[in-house]
């Protein structure tokens, strides 16, 4: 028995270590000024995890096999514990974690401790049962202002997020379905929601951010690479929530500009 | 350490009851009480199990055709996840660990003749399964059972017209939760007043087994959570009903103004996650205690560090109360809170980590005997290795980025919360049978059952993790809408039928169960040669557990292996060696 442990618990440990490993089914390929920091500071994280569960799977085999009561084997020995241990280990894993969360917390800092940089795109976007819209101020860099009252989602577009007409800022905001957004710039993000707790989930851009009613989240991320990103939510927001997606359209800025003017343009 | 004299206790001591319904139903005794818990608890896993099974079906051939339940919808999938979610965390895993075993056992295990209030014992189950027949009831009312998952955020859980099965199966849903936060109201201040008031002579708090260990801070987490629980809960039915708006602002619903303003969502979520992250250790303490002791008894060793396995479970207990916000690094709360939220969260791995170690301490150098107890305690124990593993990445809001609500995030919980805690209670099950029944189970059984579930259950969860870290968020309904997720439905499919089969496995559970108890082979009254105050009294217990007499402890309660010895064994009331550790 003791040794049908051990191979079905090295087994299980060396097939799931297998799939890490290859990186079979791994995280998506970064596209974003963040990515490149976030994903080796999940690979650390992984390696010094990846290491605790090996050792401490192998271990639990290696001990079911080897301690089995073969019979005439010595007996047990008998031992209450080991303070010299208990602190040693209790020492390791408190340096170990902590260090992890230090290591990250500068991640964490540059990502989320700063407001975005003066010159950033602004996105507004908005989450309603279930679709994302993109709001853009237009050349005068105001968003005007909406209202709840005159929220209509079957209108799409505009009526869809509330947009009030009569606000001279609002004669150039730019509502789309789609989200686009010019590379290498700073992209500020404000989000929002109508109904419920929607979350904006890119995965490529290693971004996720709930959008919460009655709040207005401001965030920020720089694209480094063109190219369409799924947008998901990944936050449980009622029967549609698994069609609840959008795309994200990175582009070059020549390309950014010619479609924010045409959308401009189809508003004249 | 105080103990007191057992007269105090005789007060306690009440007649044998006569009559069916005193006897079985409106029972006083804490062991009737203890199975009433536990066979609600199987009830709730097999229902629990069943919606699982509908979620894993839908996910990979979602316009499957069922035979009487049909083509399952997508709002059907939200409520099944809703439900499963529920149904597990409240009737299974908190039920059954402590109001299950830990009400037959507690007391007899401390020397007690029953716990200190037999009368809000009773009604702390029967308030417990009131509370599970309005939570079935939600699947029968107009609209179904509701679709804001078992966390229950508004303003998806506070508006009717967010969906369906926010109409009355989501007032249902709430109601249900506030009677269960009583009964395990209840349950905890008895816990509490037991352990601290019930313990024989000798029987001091640092030769308590480690079961009573664990099942006394749970009740301590219990009573501070659960009562911030029942408040929110009581908050979000006045939201829903009475026109208050504490969780919900100005919103609009398909371009409805849904009437509420000025709430805030996340005032919900910190009050939830109040209960919910120190619910997490309601429902692995348990199975953390008895896992210690099983490896203690079969290894015939003493638990390696007994003192540092109670430091460190009342150290998982205080931090407990620290951490909630690591669930909400992504929800809109202060940057600078999810750092503190992360430090304490990182802290909180030592003590768990402390625990590894000293399960892995005890094996070293053991005898092991591998009864099925102990195949469960060993597969617990890689379980709490596996799941636990996977918290460090999650407590990092950094890493929290890629990784929150994805599939990682299911796969972690359910190992560590899910499946370790209910590899605990068969642990239990396989242990305390005889004790409980008089019987013994069937071990060929019971081996069979443990290889199809741990393996079963790996296969089932440790894809997951794969799955999230390629961005598969968690609680979609199906993946076939965008190419994506093309390429992860093989896996998905892989981990639907690794489900058919471990699910199928526990049929053999029952089977044994039931068969064992009419036609298994006869107990001893101590069949592990084990050395705590349950394997000293009759098989099944009398009524009053020890028969009239009083046990008085001398040893702790790991002594095994003892150099020199008359046997490997020595009981907690024997008088003859009196270890000094």
């Amino acid at each position: 028995m003791g040794l049908v442990l051990l191979i079905v618990i090295w087994l299980i440990t060396f097939v799931s270590s297998y799939f890490f490993l290859a990186k079979t089914w791994w995280l998506p390929t970064g596209a974003s000024a963040a990515a490149a920091g976030i994903d080796h500071h999940f690979a650390t994280t992984y390696a010094v995890m990846g290491i605790v569960f090996v050792a401490a799977q192998v271990t639990l085999g290696l001990f079911a096999w080897k301690y089995r009561d073969g019979g005439s084997s010595s007996p047990a020995r008998y031992s209450h514990g080991n303070n010299r241990l208990e602190l040693i280990w209790t020492m390791l894993t408190a340096v170990l974690f902590i260090g992890l969360t230090l290591m990250s917390g500068s991640i964490w800092a540059s990502e989320r401790f700063r407001p975005a940089e003066p010159g950033a795109v602004q996105v507004e976007v908005t989450g309603m049962q279930f679709a994302w819209y993109f709001r853009y101020p237009g050349p005068d860099g105001k968003f005007g202002a909406t209202k709840p009252e005159l929220i209509d989602p079957t209108g799409g577009g505009e009526s869809a997020v509330g947009l009030d007409t009569t606000d001279p800022a609002s004669k150039d905001d730019v509502v789309a379905g789609t989200m686009y957004v010019p590379v290498n710039r700073e992209v500020e993000l404000i989000l929002r929601a109508h109904d419920v707790i929607h979350s904006f989930f890119v995965p490529a851009m290693r971004f996720k951010q709930d959008a919460v009613p009655g709040l207005a989240i401001h965030m920020h991320f720089t694209p480094i690479a063109t190219g369409d990103y799924d947008i998901f939510c990944a936050e449980l927001c009622g029967l549609g929530h698994y069609r609840m997606h959008g795309m994200l359209k990175v582009v070059s800025q020549e390309e950014y500009d010619k479609w924010l003017a045409a959308r401009e343009a189809e508003k004249q | 350490m105080a103990t007191r004299e057992f007269a105090a206790h005789e007060s306690h001591a009440h007649a044998a009851p006569q009559g069916f319904i005193r006897k079985w139903v409106f029972s006083l005794d804490h062991k009737v009480i203890g199975l009433q818990y536990y066979f609600l608890a199987l009830t709730a896993v097999f229902v629990g199990m069943f919606l699982s099974l509908l979620m894993r079906i839908h996910v990979i051939w979602p316009s499957v055709t069922l035979p009487l339940l049909g083509q399952i919808k997508p709002e059907t999938y939200v409520s099944l996840l809703t439900m499963h979610g529920t149904i597990m965390v409240f009737f299974v895993l908190t039920t059954a660990p402590q109001g299950g075993f830990g009400n037959y056992f507690l007391p007899i295990q401390i020397g007690a003749a029953d716990m200190a209030f037999p009368v809000i014992n009773m009604l702390s189950f029967w308030v417990t399964f009131l509370a599970y027949l309005v939570m079935l009831a939600a699947f029968f009312v107009t609209g179904g059972a509701p679709l804001h998952g078992w966390t229950g955020y508004p303003p998806l859980s506070a508006l009717q017209s967010a969906g369906p099965g926010e109409g009355l199966g989501a007032d249902l849903w709430v109601i249900s939760i506030a009677l269960f936060c009583v009964g395990a109201l209840m349950s905890a201040l008895n816990f509490i007043t037991t352990t601290l008031d019930m313990r024989a002579k000798g029987m001091t708090m640092m030769r308590m087994p480690l079961t009573c260990w664990a099942w006394f801070i749970t009740a301590i987490l219990g009573l501070l959570a659960f009562g911030v629980l029942l408040s929110a809960g009581i908050l979000l039915l006045l939201d829903r009903n009475a026109g208050t708006s504490f969780y919900v602002p100005l919103v609009t619903v398909n371009g409805q103004l849904a009437g509420h303003k000025g709430g805030s969502p996340l005032l919900w979520q910190h009050l939830f996650w109040f209960f919910g992250h120190p619910e997490v250790y309601i429902a692995i303490l348990p199975a953390m205690g008895l896992c210690s002791q099983l490896l203690s008894v079969f290894s015939r060793k003493p638990i390696f560090g007994y003192k540092a396995m109670v430091y460190a479970m009342l150290s998982i207990g205080l931090l407990g109360f620290m951490v909630w916000g690591h669930h909400m690094f992504m929800s809109g709360m202060s940057p600078y809170s999810a750092f503190a939220f992360s430090i304490m969260t990182m802290a909180i791995g030592v003590p768990s980590a402390i625990k590894t170690f000293n399960w892995l301490g005890t094996l070293w150098g053991s005898r092991i005997r591998f009864a099925s107890p102990m195949l469960f305690a060993i597969g617990f124990v890689s379980l709490f290795v596996s799941g636990g593993i996977s918290g460090p990445f999650l407590a990092q809001p950094t890493l929290d980025i890629p990784l929150h609500d994805t599939a990682f995030v299911t796969g972690h919980f359910h190992l560590i919360m899910g499946v370790a805690s209910i590899f605990g209670i068969f642990a239990a099950t396989y242990y305390w049978f005889p004790k409980m029944f008089g019987r013994m189970m069937n071990e060929t059984l019971a081996r069979v059952h443990f290889w199809f579930t741990f393996v079963g259950t790996y296969c089932i969860f440790m894809p997951m993790h794969y799955l999230g870290m390629a961005g598969q968020p968690r609680r979609y309904s199906q993946f076939t809408e965008f190419h994506y997720f093309d390429h992860l439905i093989p896996l998905n499919t892989f981990m639907t039928y690794a489900a058919f089969v471990t699910i199928a496995a526990q049929f053999i559970f029952v089977l044994n169960l039931f068969w064992s108890m009419k036609a298994g082979k006869k107990a001893s009254d101590n069949p592990w040669e084990a050395t705590t105050l349950e394997w000293t009294t009759a098989t099944p217990p009398p009524h009053d557990n020890f028969g009239g007499h009083t046990p008085v402890v001398y040893n702790g309660p790991y002594e095994y292996s003892v150099p020199g010895a008359p046997s490997d064994h020595v009981m907690q009331t024997d008088p003859t060696i009196v270890a000094a550790h």
